[in-house]
C-alpha cells in the first residue's frame, strides 16, 4: 500500500498541539517524505503549455526556478488582486480569530500550526502586506509583512499541497473567509513559475489529450464498460447495452473515469448502468467527454475551464437534450459553481425533465445538468424503481458527506433519502462530522498520491475516527460516498485505522436492491459478496 | 515583540494628549485639529476601502453553502444557510451581522483517548457579540453630545443600558459588558497557544487602543468629571464647521478624544475594514444558484481547448476497429 515508511496507527495519532518555539515566519517548510507529492514530470507540462518544465523534485535545495520568477510571482499576485474580490477581501478582512484553527483536518491529524487555515492564509497575507500595502511596505514584520524569498516559495509549496480545498474552515469563518480560494490562488501562483505536482498535472494532461484523468483511449473505455456488462450478466443474467458516443440519444451521462478502472468505483459504475436500463433511459456516455472530474480546479482557474469545455462540447455534437452527472465530488464543485460561467451558455440544450417521471430539475435550469442523486431520488420518491432493501443487509452502513457536493452545493437530502430506501442499516456519525461539517478524505484535490500517504493519513483522521465511532457504536462495516476521489482514498484510510469497514459508493447499493425485470435469483451483491441468508448458495 | 510593542504604543498614545494638552496645553490641536483629520482619515479611508474592493470583480459565484439546497420540491431547503434567492441572502447577511452565525457554529476539538471530539464553544461568540453589540450601544449613547435636544430613543437606551442604577452617575450595563468582552478577546489571544502563535502586533494594537478608549471614557464619566456643558459646545462647533477651542473641559476628555481619534484614523488601514468587508465576502453574499441563473464572469477570456476533430484524429482508427461511431470515415 505504501511507498514511503508509515508509522503506526497508534503512533501517529500522537499529534503534538504544541507551536515550535520559533515563530512562524522563521520556521521554514521541512519536505518530510510521506508529507508532499512528487514534482510534475515536464513532458505533462510540456503538453499542457505550462511554463518552466524540467526535472526536480520538492527536497532539492535548488528548484531550478525562473531568473525573474520574483517578478512573475508578483506581476500574477497583482493581477489575481484585481480580477478577484474574494482574494483581495479575503488578503484584507481576516483578524485571526482563530475559528477555522481546529476545523481543518490537516491541522487535526498533524498539530502543524501552519495547518491552521488563518495560518495558510497568511503566507500568503504576509507577502501581500510587504508588496501590496502602505503599512506592510513601510513597517515590514511589524505589520506583519515579510519579503518573498524562495522560502517562501517552498512553504507555499508545501502547504498549498497541503490543503484539500474542502472549505470546512470557510463555513466557521465569521467573514466566509475560504481557505479554498487562497489555496487555488497560491496554486495558481506555483503554477507560473512550474511549481506544481504531478498527480495534478499528469491527469490534467491525459484529460486534455484522452478526455479522461487516467489516460483510458475510447476502445479502452469500450473494453472496460464491456467488461462491466458482462460482470453484471453473472450476477443478475441480464445483459444491459452500453451506449458509446451515440447521437441523438436524450442524456449525456458524465462520470469521473475513477469509476472505470479501480474498485469500489467500478461497481458503482456498474450501478448507474443497470439502473439506466432498468429504467429503459435514452443515453449515451461519450469517449470524449469521458472525465466528470477537473484537476483543473486544482491547477489553475484557465486550466479548469480548459478541461470543462469538452462537456458542453460533446453535448452539442452529440446533439443531446441535456446532461446527466454521477457521484464525484471537485466534479460537482466545476459543474455546479462553475461550468456555466466558465463555458456556457448552455441554450442549445433543454431545461433537463426526467423522461421517466416527468418531474422538471428546475434547479439545473440553465446550466443543465442534473446530479444523479437528484435524478435517483426522483425516481425513488415516485415509486419509479423497485426496490429491495433487504439485499443489502449483508452491510451496515454509515455515510461520508463529499466536501464538495456539501460546501459548494448543499446535497444532503437527497444521497440520504436514496441510502433509506435501498438498505436498512443505515447510522450517522457524529453530527460536527458531517454534512456541512463534514471532513475531508484526507486525499482531495489532488493530494491522493502515495508518497504523500502520511500526510493522507493524517488528513484523514478526523474522518477516520468518526468512521471507527459508528463502527464500534452500531457495527458499520460499509462507508458509503458519493465521490471518486472518496472511493479511492477512503479505502486506504480505512484499511490503515478501521480495517474492518470497507467503502461504497451509494450507486453500487442502489444496484443490489433494483429488482430488475427478469433477473435470476440473486444470492450475491455486486462484488459477487454472498446475501445475507445466501451464504452457503451454491450460486454464491 | 507582538505583545510588547502593541501596549507600549498604547502606553505611548495615553502620554501624548497627557503632555499636549496638560503640559502644553495645545486644545486647539487636540480637541479641533486631530479630531478633524482622524475623522477625514476614516471617511476618506473606509470609503476607499469599500470602492476598491466593490470595484473589483466577482468573477464566479461560489457560496459556501451550510444547510440543504434547493432541488427537488419534496426536499426541504435551508433557506437562510443555503440561499436560493435574493431574500435568503439578505436572510443570510442579517443573520451574519447581527447575529453572527458561522461564528456561533464554532466547535472545539478535543482529543478523547485518541478520537477527536468536537465540543460547542460559544465564548468566542459571545464575546464578540457582546462587544459589538455594546460599541452600537455606547456609539447610539454617544449621540446626546451630538443632537440638542437628545431624541427620545436614545435616552430610552441610555435608560435601559443603565437601569440597574448602580452608582452616580449610573453604571451602563454595555459599559462594564464591553470591557469584561474586550478583556476576554485580548486574553485568549496571549493565552491559548495557537492563538498567540498566529497574533500579530495588528491583532494586539486594536484591542488594547479600543481598551484604552473605554477605559479613557469610563474613568472621565465616574472619576475624572468633566464639563459636559463645555464638551457639547465643542461638538456643536464640530458639527457647524465653525470649530472653537473651548477651555476648561478637563484632561481625561482629552485623553479619550486622542485615542478615538487615532482609532478612526488606524480603521481603514487595519483589519477592522471587517466591519465593511463582511458584507462583500462572495462566499456569503452570493446565493447558492449557480446552475439556476447564469452568471457571467467580466473578464473572461477564450483558452486553448482540444476540440472533438483534434481527438477524433487522434484515436479515429482505434474507434473505428472498437466499433464506436465516428464523425469522419
Amino acid at each position: 500500500m505504501s511507498l514511503v515508511k508509515v508509522l503506526k496507527p497508534d503512533e501517529l495519532a500522537r499529534i503534538d498541539f504544541r507551536p515550535p518555539r520559533t515563530g512562524w515566519m522563521d520556521t521554514p517548510a521541512e519536505f518530510k517524505p510521506g508529507t508532499w507529492c512528487y514534482s510534475a514530470a515536464p513532458k505533462n507540462l510540456k503538453y499542457l503549455d505550462l511554463p518552466n518544465p524540467r526535472e526536480w523534485q520538492p527536497p532539492d535545495a535548488d528548484w531550478k526556478l525562473p531568473v525573474n520568477w520574483k517578478e512573475i510571482i508578483l506581476g500574477g499576485f497583482k493581477d489575481r488582486l484585481e480580477k478577484y474580490r474574494s482574494f483581495r477581501l479575503f488578503m484584507d478582512i481576516c483578524v485571526r480569530c482563530g475559528a477555522c484553527a481546529d476545523k481543518c483536518h490537516f491541522f487535526i491529524g498533524s498539530g502543524d500550526p501552519k495547518n491552521m487555515p488563518v495560518l495558510r492564509a497568511e503566507l500568503l497575507r504576509s507577502i501581500y502586506r510587504r508588496y501590496f500595502t502602505p503599512s506592510g511596505r513601510v513597517l515590514g514584520k511589524l505589520a506583519g509583512a515579510r519579503d518573498l524569498t524562495v522560502e517562501v516559495l517552498k512553504e507555499w509549496f508545501y502547504y498549498f499541497y497541503q490543503c484539500t480545498e474542502c472549505r470546512r474552515c470557510s463555513v466557521f469563518c465569521p467573514y466566509g473567509i475560504d481557505q479554498a480560494e487562497i489555496t487555488m490562488i497560491g496554486r495558481e501562483l506555483l503554477n507560473l513559475v512550474g511549481c506544481n505536482i504531478n498527480w495534478i498535472i499528469e491527469p490534467a494532461a491525459n484529460c486534455f489529450r484522452t478526455g479522461n484523468h487516467l489516460g483510458l483511449q475510447p476502445h479502452g473505455i469500450k473494453d472496460m464498460l464491456d467488461f462491466f456488462a458482462d460482470d453484471i450478466e453473472e450476477r443478475t443474467g441480464i445483459r444491459v447495452e452500453v451506449p458509446i458516443n451515440r447521437k441523438g440519444a436524450e442524456i449525456l451521462f458524465v462520470t469521473p473515469s475513477g469509476d472505470l478502472f479501480a474498485d469500489p468505483g467500478t461497481f458503482t459504475c456498474m450501478g448507474y448502468l443497470m439502473l439506466f436500463h432498468e429504467i429503459g433511459l435514452d443515453y449515451t456516455l461519450s469517449t470524449y467527454a469521458s472525465e466528470g472530474g477537473n484537476f483543473g480546479l486544482f491547477t489553475s482557474h484557465e486550466m479548469m475551464k480548459r478541461l470543462n469545455a469538452k462537456i458542453y462540447a460533446e453535448a452539442r455534437r452529440l446533439r443531446v437534450k441535456w446532461i446527466l452527472g454521477g457521484e464525484c465530488g471537485h466534479m460537482w464543485r466545476v459543474i455546479h459553481q462553475y461550468m456555466d460561467t466558465l463555458n456556457g451558455p448552455a441554450d442549445f440544450l433543454e431545461e433537463p425533465v426526467s423522461p421517466i417521471t416527468g418531474a422538471k430539475f428546475e434547479n439545473a435550469r440553465a446550466t443543465k445538468m442534473v446530479h444523479i442523486m437528484e435524478f435517483t431520488a426522483d425516481l425513488i420518491r415516485h415509486k419509479k424503481l423497485k426496490l429491495e432493501p433487504s439485499r443489502n443487509d449483508h452491510l451496515r452502513v454509515t455515510f461520508h458527506d463529499s466536501c464538495n457536493p456539501s460546501r459548494a452545493m448543499g446535497l444532503f437530502e437527497e444521497p440520504r433519502y436514496v441510502m433509506r430506501n435501498v438498505c436498512n442499516n443505515f447510522y450517522e456519525m457524529p453530527e460536527n462530522t458531517i454534512r456541512e461539517q463534514t471532513f475531508c478524505c484526507g486525499g482531495g484535490a489532488g493530494l491522493g498520491t502515495d508518497e504523500n500517504l502520511e500526510m493522507r493519513m493524517r488528513g484523514g483522521l478526523p474522518r477516520a475516527k468518526a468512521v471507527k465511532h459508528v463502527h464500534e457504536k452500531h457495527g458499520v462495516n460499509r462507508l458509503a460516498c458519493i465521490c471518486a476521489i472518496d472511493r479511492a482514498t477512503l479505502h486506504s484510510l480505512m484499511e490503515y485505522w478501521v480495517p474492518e469497514v470497507g467503502v461504497t459508493g451509494v450507486h453500487e447499493m442502489v444496484a443490489n436492491a433494483l429488482v430488475m425485470k427478469g433477473e435470476k435469483e440473486r444470492t450475491a451483491d455486486l462484488r459477487g459478496e454472498p446475501l445475507k441468508g445466501m451464504e452457503t448458495s451454491p450460486n454464491a | 515583540m507582538n505583545i510588547w510593542f502593541p501596549l507600549l504604543a498604547v502606553a505611548i498614545l495615553v502620554l501624548i494628549p497627557l503632555g499636549g494638552v496638560g503640559g502644553a496645553n495645545w486644545s486647539y490641536l487636540f480637541g479641533i485639529v486631530i479630531p478633524y483629520i482622524a475623522f477625514g482619515a476614516f471617511l476618506i479611508g473606509f470609503i476607499y476601502r469599500l470602492v476598491q474592493w466593490g470595484r473589483s470583480p466577482v468573477p464566479f459565484r461560489i457560496p459556501t453553502t451550510c444547510g440543504q439546497q434547493k432541488s427537488l420540491p419534496w426536499i426541504k431547503t435551508n433557506f437562510f444557510d443555503n440561499p436560493y434567492n435574493g431574500v435568503g441572502v439578505i436572510g443570510r447577511m442579517a443573520l451574519e451581522a447581527l447575529l453572527f452565525r458561522s461564528l456561533f457554529r464554532n466547535t472545539k476539538m478535543e482529543l478523547k483517548g485518541d478520537r477527536p471530539v468536537y465540543g460547542g464553544a460559544k465564548w468566542l461568540w459571545l464575546a464578540g457579540l457582546v462587544f459589538h453589540w455594546s460599541l452600537l450601544f455606547i456609539l447610539l449613547r454617544h449621540l446626546r453630545f451630538f443632537l440638542t435636544p437628545a431624541p427620545f430613543w436614545v435616552d430610552l437606551l441610555a435608560g435601559i443600558d443603565g437601569f440597574f442604577e448602580i452608582g452616580v452617575p449610573t453604571l451602563f450595563l454595555t459599559d462594564a459588558a464591553i470591557m469584561l468582552a474586550v478583556t476576554y478577546l485580548y486574553l485568549r489571544r496571549v493565552v491559548i497557544p495557537q492563538i498567540r502563535y498566529i497574533s500579530l502586533p495588528s491583532d494586539y494594537f486594536p484591542l488594547l487602543l479600543i481598551l484604552s478608549v473605554l477605559l479613557s471614557g469610563f474613568l472621565m464619566r465616574h472619576f475624572y468629571k468633566v464639563d459636559i456643558l463645555r464638551v457639547k459646545e465643542l461638538v456643536s462647533g464640530w458639527i457647524s464647521f465653525s470649530p472653537v477651542a473651548v477651555e476648561g473641559i478637563g484632561l481625561s476628555f482629552y485623553v479619550h478624544l486622542f485615542l478615538v481619534s487615532v482609532l478612526l484614523a488606524y480603521f481603514p488601514m487595519s483589519k477592522l475594514m471587517h466591519m465593511g468587508g463582511v458584507f462583500l465576502s462572495p462566499t456569503r453574499n452570493l446565493a447558492n444558484n449557480s446552475r439556476l441563473r447564469r452568471h457571467v464572469n467580466p473578464w473572461d477570456y477564450p483558452v486553448k481547448v482540444h476540440t472533438y476533430e483534434e481527438y477524433e484524429d487522434e484515436f479515429r482508427e482505434k474507434m473505428k476497429a472498437a466499433g464506436l461511431p465516428v464523425d469522419k470515415e
